[in-house]
């Protein structure tokens, strides 16, 4: 991350109307990869939403996260159809590869395991979505040559 | 000659990128001519990438699994020699290729431009009759006639719940208020369904003028499309459709010219379940937790800040201009007596042919995975279909030829939901799969109502447990009784239809639970802790099993059979994925 710079949340296009709390959190993770302190303070100060309703919100959607996440993102769809091929498999395959749980970030910080409900591609299951990349079909064995593609030449985008 | 390269979210993953851009090379060194362009997703996503080749007479060409590297083959074979590439195809509309029969059976209107347009392209869309629906109905200027033939036509909400859109449309209609708002609900959220994603990502104009014409009737002059976050593509061609119909004169102040103003703003769901609920939908827009509120009022009388709100799906949408072009009665003309038109459903799971089908409503489960879809992956046994995701329930083989149309789902105890149908075969265990739903309600209630927090938590600890071989005398009726009194005492429809794969895995698949609970068995394999493993006389002695093993519980020499201790088995299966010789048994 690089560091704070501060918004102007007042004159983001979201300012002015209704229910624009969610964009502007969403706004924030886009910037800094999760909510961070300063920027629920800055929220805060310069839209006046109460903190209380600000981490409520924040905390409520799956989307929003409180912490840092490491430079590749995995999401590891556990959707009906991911289920049923073997998702469970792929997760612990990952897990086993990188030595770090579900929902945990390596201490090289080049990645985060996250399992998310449903991605939509259910016919090439079981999937994963690496950043912006899905991967699909997987095995084990496919699985772990994917994120040796990413651990080898770090091609992953920063979040 | 044109080249179509299919991409939607399935073909990029499949690599259809790769492969568009393999062809913009060839174009760009110039040997070849021809024309390039992008189209969505034509349905077949077990084939992708697709490409379809369409000649200058007209007559179209589909090849399957064109990856980056067969692009030189398809040019030099197809476009250069004009010889039909046969091992590749797929379908050519002059009745060839192998999978003729996926498109035979299907009847596609909310999929009409699907995989033939580019979803980015306005001319596109207008030259397939694209807006001609909204002119015809600003022309004859008369909301309450468009909502009459609505009505008539029997479409009913393709959400799931399916009450009549017409008829949602007329209360909102006559609801006092000085604003009123269309919200296109398009936060696909139950795992195994992707439909809504494909039409937006393939023709997100369709949904769009669905929406003008929507908030024509009922007087609405703004709207939002409230759309999950997880489908990027989905957002990036919506928000490039909604600039394109504005700069048209498609939204905006005067739309046509015709003096009637609406506005269409995007918002991002941010990854709650819930939030598929409709008055949970309104409270995300509004920027609160998506919580539900109590019903009545309903939306049509107070919805987004108190003002009278109509609340449609993205395929409720889709059909609409459909139906103003041709009419209520050719709409009701197909389908049942009180199911009319298509539903578009998304096939997952142990199906040969994964993808999106638009069939008439009518047709049996049967002919969805065996005509359409070709049956059940590696020729296994049919054991059940899932309907409506965590809402929904499954359907046994025995039931096949149950009919598509909301009664006769309902009455097997799934609900027809947004179109999930995922197929399962016999080595899908059904404890398994109901834990797994029901881990997924657990996790996404709101927290409002106790028996949807704490009752989803109590099933899903019974089924946790009888998954791990601790399942007690009396589980089953526990579940039942628990899964009663979460349906009877929840607010919003997550509540109330969370217990629906409980209650139908123990209708269907009684024997399956007990066989877990009394004989500490799972028929399906699935179930680790239950399962045992013994090595087989044809063992021959490679020590691979004994090198995986964690605890060491596998001994012996090269080349003589190995001794599992069972005492020290901790069930984990990895002895059983390396053996070559498939000479370790589980039962």
């Amino acid at each position: 991350m690089s560091e704070h710079r501060k918004f102007d949340f007042k004159k983001q296009h979201f300012a002015g109307e209704e229910g624009h709390l969610i964009p502007l959190l969403q706004r924030a993770q886009e910037t800094d990869g999760y909510i961070t302190r300063e920027r629920i303070a800055e929220i805060h100060k310069q839209c006046g939403i109460p903190l209380a309703q600000i981490y409520g919100v924040a905390t409520f959607y799956a989307q929003f996260r409180l912490h840092p996440i490491g430079k590749n993102l995995i999401r590891v769809c556990h959707g009906t159809a991911c289920h049923v091929s073997g998702a469970n498999d792929i997760t612990k395959a990952i897990e086993d590869t990188l030595g770090v749980c579900n929902g945990e970030t390596t201490p090289d910080r080049l990645f985060t395991i996250e399992t998310v409900s449903c991605l939509g591609c259910c016919s090439l299951a079981p999937v994963i979505m690496i950043n912006h990349s899905t991967h699909g079909n997987l095995t084990e064995k496919e699985v772990k040559k994917v994120l040796k593609q990413y651990q080898k030449a770090d091609i992953g985008e920063v979040q | 000659m044109k080249i179509l390269v299919g991409l939607g979210t399935c073909g990029i993953a499949a690599g259809a990128e790769r492969t568009y851009e393999a062809l913009a090379k060839s174009q760009a060194a110039g040997t070849v001519p021809f024309e390039l362009d992008k189209t969505g997703c034509i349905g077949m996503c077990y084939r992708e990438p697709l490409v379809e080749i369409r000649s200058d007479d007209g007559s179209r060409v589909q090849y399957g699994n064109v990856s980056a590297d067969k692009v030189d083959k398809l040019l030099s074979e197809h476009v250069v020699q004009g010889k039909v590439i046969e091992d590749w195809l797929v379908w050519a509309d002059d009745g060839r290729g192998s999978e003729r029969a996926y498109f035979s059976h299907q009847t596609r209107i909310v999929l009409r431009n699907c995989g033939k347009i580019n979803p980015e392209s306005l001319e596109d869309y207008l030259a397939a009759d694209g807006y001609k629906a909204l002119r015809q109905v600003l022309d004859q200027n008369d909301p309450d006639a468009l909502i009459a033939s609505i009505v008539d036509s029997g479409l009913r909400g393709r959400g799931g719940a399916g009450f009549l859109t017409g008829m949602k449309w007329r209360f909102t209609r006559l609801a006092e208020g000085d604003r009123k708002f269309i919200i296109c609900n398009a936060d696909e959220g139950d795992p195994g369904a992707f439909m809504d994603r494909s039409v937006l990502e393939s023709d997100p104009h369709s949904v769009l003028e669905g929406m003008v014409i929507a908030a024509f009737a009922i007087g609405a002059n703004d709207g939002y499309i409230y759309v999950r976050a997880e489908y990027p593509k989905a957002i990036e061609r919506l928000n490039i459709a909604v600039a394109q119909a504005e700069a048209a004169g498609f939204l905006g102040d005067d739309v046509c010219g015709k003096g009637f103003s609406f506005h269409v703003k995007l918002k991002e769901g941010a990854g709650a379940f819930v939030c598929g609920e409709e008055t949970a939908l309104m409270a995300s827009i509004e920027g609160k937790r998506g919580m539900p509120r109590m019903r009545p009022p309903f939306p049509a009388t107070k919805g987004l800040w108190d003002c009278p709100t109509s609340i449609n799906n993205v395929e409720t949408f889709a059909n609409v201009p459909w139906i103003v072009l041709n009419g209520a009665q050719a709409f009701a003309a197909i389908g049942t007596a009180n199911s009319k038109g298509t539903k578009v459903f998304a096939m997952a799971g142990k199906i040969k042919r994964g993808g999106l089908v638009e069939v008439p409503m009518g047709i049996s489960i049967r002919d969805i995975v065996f005509d359409v879809c070709g049956g059940i992956k590696k020729d296994k046994k049919f054991k059940t279909v899932q309907m409506g995701g965590p809402s929904g329930g499954f359907i046994p083989a025995e039931l096949q030829d149950t009919v598509i149309d909301y009664e006769s789902i309902n009455k097997t105890g799934a609900i027809m939901g947004s179109g999930g149908l995922v197929v399962m075969d016999d080595t899908t265990c059904m404890v398994d799969v109901t834990r797994f739903f029901l881990e997924f309600t657990q996790r996404e209630s709101c927290g409002k109502c106790t028996f949807c927090r704490v009752g989803t938590k109590r099933m899903l600890e019974v089924l946790t447990r009888i998954c791990d071989g601790n399942g007690r005398e009396g589980d089953i009726e526990l579940l039942e009784q628990l899964a009663v009194l979460t349906k009877n005492t929840s607010l919003c429809g997550l509540g109330t239809t969370a217990p629906n794969p409980v209650l139908t895995a123990i209708k269907y698949f009684r024997s399956e639970f007990e066989a877990h609970i009394t004989n500490r068995r799972c028929p399906a394999h699935q179930c680790k802790p239950l399962l045992t493993y013994t090595i087989l006389d044809s063992c021959v002695g490679c020590l691979l099993c004994a090198k995986v093993c964690p605890t060491k519980a596998i001994t012996g020499e090269l080349k003589k059979v190995h001794v599992l201790d069972q005492s020290k088995c901790t069930h984990c299966g990895e002895c059983h994925k390396v053996c070559r010789v498939d000479a370790i048994a589980v039962y």
